[in-house]
């Protein structure tokens, strides 16, 4: 038996489709994830105890549940309530839900990083609160927040690769696809282990750059 | 304008179950140094704070040149709105123990944000009066350092700049040199001693008796939270007749007394 690379490279077209799907939904989803989970952790911090207490337990819930299960939930359970979404809908707002509860715990770890001191003397000179947030707060917690940021958006990436299951035309979707068409089914899934490590790689390389540069402005 | 300063009116603070503060009343007058001493966990960062808003008193008001300051006056001791809370906060400046410079901005930016985001100036004015500002700490030509790259005094002075940088009329200080090498206590003294000559109304937590003694007009020893004594040095150091004070001034080199006799 010998692997014909060629038969699943003649549908280039195809893949490249995928993997654009799968590359936005990404970034959109880890983008939304992001700034979801940043307004949870500042909800928590400056809106009081109860707001703190009742905004944990969603948060539990999604990181104690397989992804699988909540995209499953969100897809096929959604019509129960009446919610019928578009695999792409259901997928992008799966990602941006499942993402935002690890992006809310990153964001408050590093709110609880900055010296309570910093916060008391930009009050002092009479910053107000969102002054605060975004000269003092965001900035001096930029650095710690990096490394676990571009980590959770690495596992996102790989997340996406259930949503095939919900039926996204994304690049596990399309690539298996070709593969059971083609009679070439490891091929096919070596090729897709090979493009998911080179977005991994190319993630990583871009958050050691941008960690680089944060870490200049901070000496 | 016969308004004290600052008035601290029954003011008494409360951790859960401790009672840190006791019923503490007391006046600064304007273009005064006040000194407050006292055991470690007497009761004088917290008081400090609750001078500051940075702590809530539990019951008693703070009065800023006669206006309340963190609670409005009045039945229901409601609290001031943010903004209300910032134009009266804006009469005192603040120096921290540790500093709390922000790590992430030169000397030069910890000392013009607050002209530029408080004040609304434009860059180069903003960087211009901050330039000022470090000069009179002896730091211009440090401006463009971050904090880490500042020794402990450095930093301190850094922090006094920021804090004199919006015209304060008040200045707070806790502790400002506990946590500097000794050689380095002088230069930070020495700034706070032409600040308390220029007439600046300031309030010092300190553990320098000789510093309290030589530039305090009045000295608040604290302990146990109540406020034992609040007078002139002369009356504080020179006539110990209490038996806690002079405990206290004992286990200290007892300069302050010394230098006045
Ligand atoms: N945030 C807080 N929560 C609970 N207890 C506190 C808090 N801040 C201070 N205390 C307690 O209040 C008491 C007075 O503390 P404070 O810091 O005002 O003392 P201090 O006179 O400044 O002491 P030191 O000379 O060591 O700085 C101490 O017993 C301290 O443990
Ligand atoms: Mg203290």
């Amino acid at each position: 038996m010998s692997f014909d690379f060629a038969v699943i490279l003649a549908k280039l077209p195809q893949i490249l489709s995928g993997l654009g799907v799968t590359i936005l939904i990404w970034i959109a989803g880890t983008l939304a994830a992001a700034v979801l989970g940043f307004v949870i952790a500042t909800l928590r911090r400056f809106g009081g105890r109860p707001v703190d207490v009742l905004l944990q337990l969603p948060i539990e819930v999604l990181r104690g549940t397989p992804f699988l299960v909540q995209i499953f939930l969100l897809y096929f359970g959604g019509p129960y309530i009446g919610l019928r979404l578009d695999p792409w809908v259901a997928g992008l707002l799966g990602i941006s839900i499942y993402g935002a509860a690890y992006y809310a715990e990153i964001f408050r770890a590093g709110y609880q990083s900055v010296p309570p001191g910093h916060v008391e003397a930009a009050e002092c000179v009479g910053l107000t609160r969102n002054q605060i947030i975004t000269a003092i707060l965001l900035p001096e917690m930029a650095l710690l927040v990096m490394p676990p940021s571009i980590n959770m958006a690495v596992i996102l990436l790989k997340e996406t690769a259930l949503l095939s299951l919900i039926t996204v035309p994304e690049m596990t979707m399309t690539v298996q696809a070709i593969g059971s068409q083609q009679y070439a089914f490891v091929e096919a899934l070596v090729i897709l282990a090979l493009v998911y490590w080179a977005l991994v790689e190319l993630a990583n390389w871009l958050g050691r750059l941008a960690e680089r540069n944060l870490s200049k402005l901070s000496a | 304008m016969s308004d004290p300063a600052i008035k601290v009116s029954h003011v008494s603070k409360q951790f859960g179950d401790t009672q840190v503060l006791r019923d503490i009343s007391l006046e600064v007058a304007p273009g005064t140094v006040s000194c407050l001493i006292g055991p470690s966990g007497s009761g004088k960062s917290t008081l400090l704070r609750c001078m500051a808003f940075l702590e809530q008193a539990t019951s008693g008001n703070i009065h800023i040149e006669g206006e309340p300051l963190g609670f409005t006056d009045g039945p229901g001791r409601k609290r001031q709105s943010p903004a209300e809370l910032r134009r009266v906060r804006s009469k005192i400046g603040m120096v921290f123990q540790q500093f709390n410079l922000w790590p992430h901005m030169t000397a030069l930016g910890n000392v013009s944000l607050a002209l530029r985001r408080v004040r609304g100036m434009g860059r180069a004015e903003a960087e211009e009066r901050a330039m000022k500002q470090l000069d009179k700490v002896g730091l211009k030509e440090r401006a463009h350092h971050y904090p880490a790259q500042l020794s402990g005094g450095q930093q301190q002075r850094v922090a006094i700049a920021r804090a004199l940088a919006l015209d304060p009329t008040i200045m707070f200080f806790d502790e400002p040199t506990s946590a500097l090498d000794p050689e380095l206590t002088g230069e930070v003294l020495s700034v706070m001693r032409e600040l308390a000559a220029e007439g600046m109304t300031m309030v010092v937590v300190t553990h320098e008796i000789g510093f309290a003694a030589s530039v305090g007009n009045r000295i608040a020893f604290l302990d146990g939270g109540r406020l034992l004594f609040h007078d002139t040095p002369e009356v504080v150091f020179a006539a110990p007749r209490e038996p806690r004070l002079e405990q206290f001034l004992d286990t200290y080199l007892d300069r302050g007394a010394a230098m006045l006799k």
